[in-house]
């Protein structure tokens, strides 16, 4: 064997061969239906076609022209942006109240967080479902309530001044035990002794709960708003059972814009549109808001 | 004695101690309400004729014992939908653990020089929409003709739970002292023979945690589901619902029943193991 060639041990090949060969089925699979098909949804996104017929014609920029003056498709932008801040704004705080409590209390409350855990569990689908028979004018839960006050019945996701909050209400009912696991996980891992010499020092359990714990939650604050952030960006299930994106267009999110427009009306080429302004959209907030949070981050 | 300590307890609390308690205390309450008042009057609309909510209004208590609304949800196909949901999150289950165990090992063990790079795609793909991949995946599933078979959710299933399990098992097996490894390969033992003699047993914990988070999603899962299947036989459990409501639409203690007859399955699982499955549902949270 000559000399000049660099060697690798055998040693080495084996670690090679052995990290190959076990990586192989990950890569294949992400390589099928992740790359391939984001690579895929770009390329959909310059033709017209409805997915069916053979004759496929490429129109170049026509779909992300038409997007751009799409009005639809920019109120389902900004729905999905109400969306992000109303889930935080909403979510967080009482997600943080809740776990409070429950750290406060102990075991005692066990009752409490059975029953608050509950939403997690059940699809989107039944809780859309669930919520669009709860919201019911006539059968529902919210007009006899509405009527001990004096109200009559409330039509809220027929009435397109209010039925995104209402869809926004349920969302938040879905995922505030999210937060809520969450927090109570963080709380509990503070130190013990931290809370024992706030005590000695004279603070309040409240004060201790502000002014010492919630400054070391920081991290997990920020790590629960990029969650909620990332997952109201995408958030489809719920939305498309309960009103489809009506009344006309008032809860129409970027996920079924997207899905109506090529499952429905199949508009193979501009669903693809949608969906890889959706995929731009994401990245770019994620990496934004990544990017201003670690900053923020290092200056705290 | 448990009164004396509370009775000292609130002494040492100031006012605004008490008050922002009372305050918790009330919203705890008032969540309480809210978190549990839809999933009562699930339960008990499914115990109602049809017309009981019409007559009697949604409050009343149901009037009598009437299970013909499960026996038409039972008899009516729903056996299918929850056989077919089995099947899919188990295959798929499997593999997800299995492939995300390989690549796990190869990223906490192997040292190579492309390791970092590729690990750093892996977790970039916990950031994908699955919106983004629906049409393509779809046109993919007619191609190859999977199209309208169960089956063909094992695949989207895979992929897009794959990235996390890889990521938390990772982190799993670098907690796992690699000392008793360092031994074995002295002894002889080759890199795929102490993955699978040592590293994937001492693995099995993680694994656990890891497979009830991915099957409460599979098991949830939607938009794949409606998108790649449409008969009502090879349908999953979130789409009988679907289906179920075009059958029965002004028949709400029906669909009630079928809401509650889906939503059992976890709510036992929670019952069984409600610490495993609080801490499984909450690998998710590392997502950030």
């Amino acid at each position: 064997m000559p000399t000049s060639v660099k060697r690798i041990s055998p040693r080495q090949r084996s670690v090679i061969g052995t990290a190959a060969l076990f990586l192989v089925p990950a890569f294949l699979v992400l390589g099928i239906f992740m790359f391939y098909s984001i690579y895929e949804s770009f390329h959909l996104s310059f033709y017209d076609w409805n997915g069916v017929t053979i004759d496929k014609p490429f129109v170049g920029f026509d779909n992300w022209k038409t997007l751009s003056g799409d009005a639809r498709f920019w109120q389902a932008l900004l729905n999905n942006f109400k969306v992000v801040i109303l889930s935080i704004v909403i979510q967080l705080p009482i997600g943080m109240l809740l776990a409070f409590f429950l750290d406060t209390v102990g075991k005692k409350a066990n009752v409490f967080k059975v029953v608050w855990f509950l939403p997690l569990l059940m699809s989107s689908v039944a809780i859309g479902f669930l919520f669009k028979y709860v919201f019911d004018p006539v059968f529902g839960l919210v007009s006899p309530i509405a009527a001990w006050f004096g109200g009559g019945n409330v039509d809220l996701l027929g009435n397109p001044q209010v039925a995104l909050f209402a869809v926004i209400m349920v969302i938040c009912w879905q995922f505030i035990p999210f937060y809520m696991v969450y927090f109570l996980a963080g709380l509990s891992s503070l130190p013990i002794e931290v809370y024992e010499a706030s005590i000695i020092d004279g603070a309040t359990r409240a004060r201790y709960f502000f002014a010492i714990a919630l400054p070391m939650l920081r991290n997990t604050g920020i790590n629960a708003v990029i969650l909620s952030m990332v997952g109201s960006l995408k958030y489809f299930d719920l939305i498309y059972v309960m009103t489809e994106g009506g009344p006309s267009g008032s809860t129409e999110l970027m996920a079924t814009y997207m899905f109506k427009n090529a499952f429905n009306t199949m508009k193979m080429g501009y669903g693809s549109t949608i969906a890889s302004a959706m995929f731009l959209i994401i990245t770019l907030t994620s990496l934004i808001t990544l990017k201003m949070m670690r900053q923020g981050g290092e200056r705290g | 004695m448990k009164q004396l300590i509370l009775m000292r307890k609130i002494r040492q609390a100031s006012w605004i101690d008490l008050g922002l308690f009372l305050i918790i205390t009330l919203l705890a309450l008032a969540w309480l309400f809210v978190a549990g008042l839809p999933f009562v009057h699930m339960f008990l609309s499914a115990f109602k004729k049809q017309f009981e909510i019409y007559n009697n209004g949604v409050f009343a208590w149901p009037d009598g014992l009437y299970l013909d609304n499960f026996k038409a949800v039972l008899t009516g196909g729903f056996i299918r939908y929850l056989t077919n949901s089995i099947i899919v999150v188990l295959i798929s289950l499997f593999l997800i653990l299995f492939i995300s165990a390989f690549a796990a090992y190869v990223f906490s063990r192997l040292k190579f020089r492309f390791r970092n790079p590729l690990y750093s795609i892996v977790v970039a793909c916990m950031a994908i929409p699955i919106h983004v991949t629906l049409i393509p995946i779809y046109m993919m599933t007619q191609k190859i003709g999977l199209y309208d078979n169960i089956f063909a959710l094992v695949g989207p299933y895979v992929a897009f739970n794959l990235p996390l399990s890889i990521f938390i098992l990772t982190g799993f097996m670098m907690d796992i002292p690699s000392d008793i490894e360092e031994s074995a390969e002295i002894d002889g033992c080759s890199k795929i023979m102490t993955f699978f003699r040592i590293i994937l047993p001492l693995s099995l914990p993680g694994m656990a945690t890891l497979g009830i988070y991915n099957s409460v999603n599979m098991w949830n899962e939607f938009s794949f589901a409606l998108v790649l299947t449409q008969k009502a036989s090879s349908r999953t459990l979130p789409l009988a619902i679907w289906e179920f409501q075009g059958q029965y639409t002004a028949n709400i203690t029906m669909i009630m029943t079928v809401l509650t007859l889906t939503a059992l399955p976890m709510i036992l699982a929670f019952i069984v193991g409600q610490d495993k499955l609080v801490k499984g549902m909450m690998v998710g949270a590392v997502k950030g």
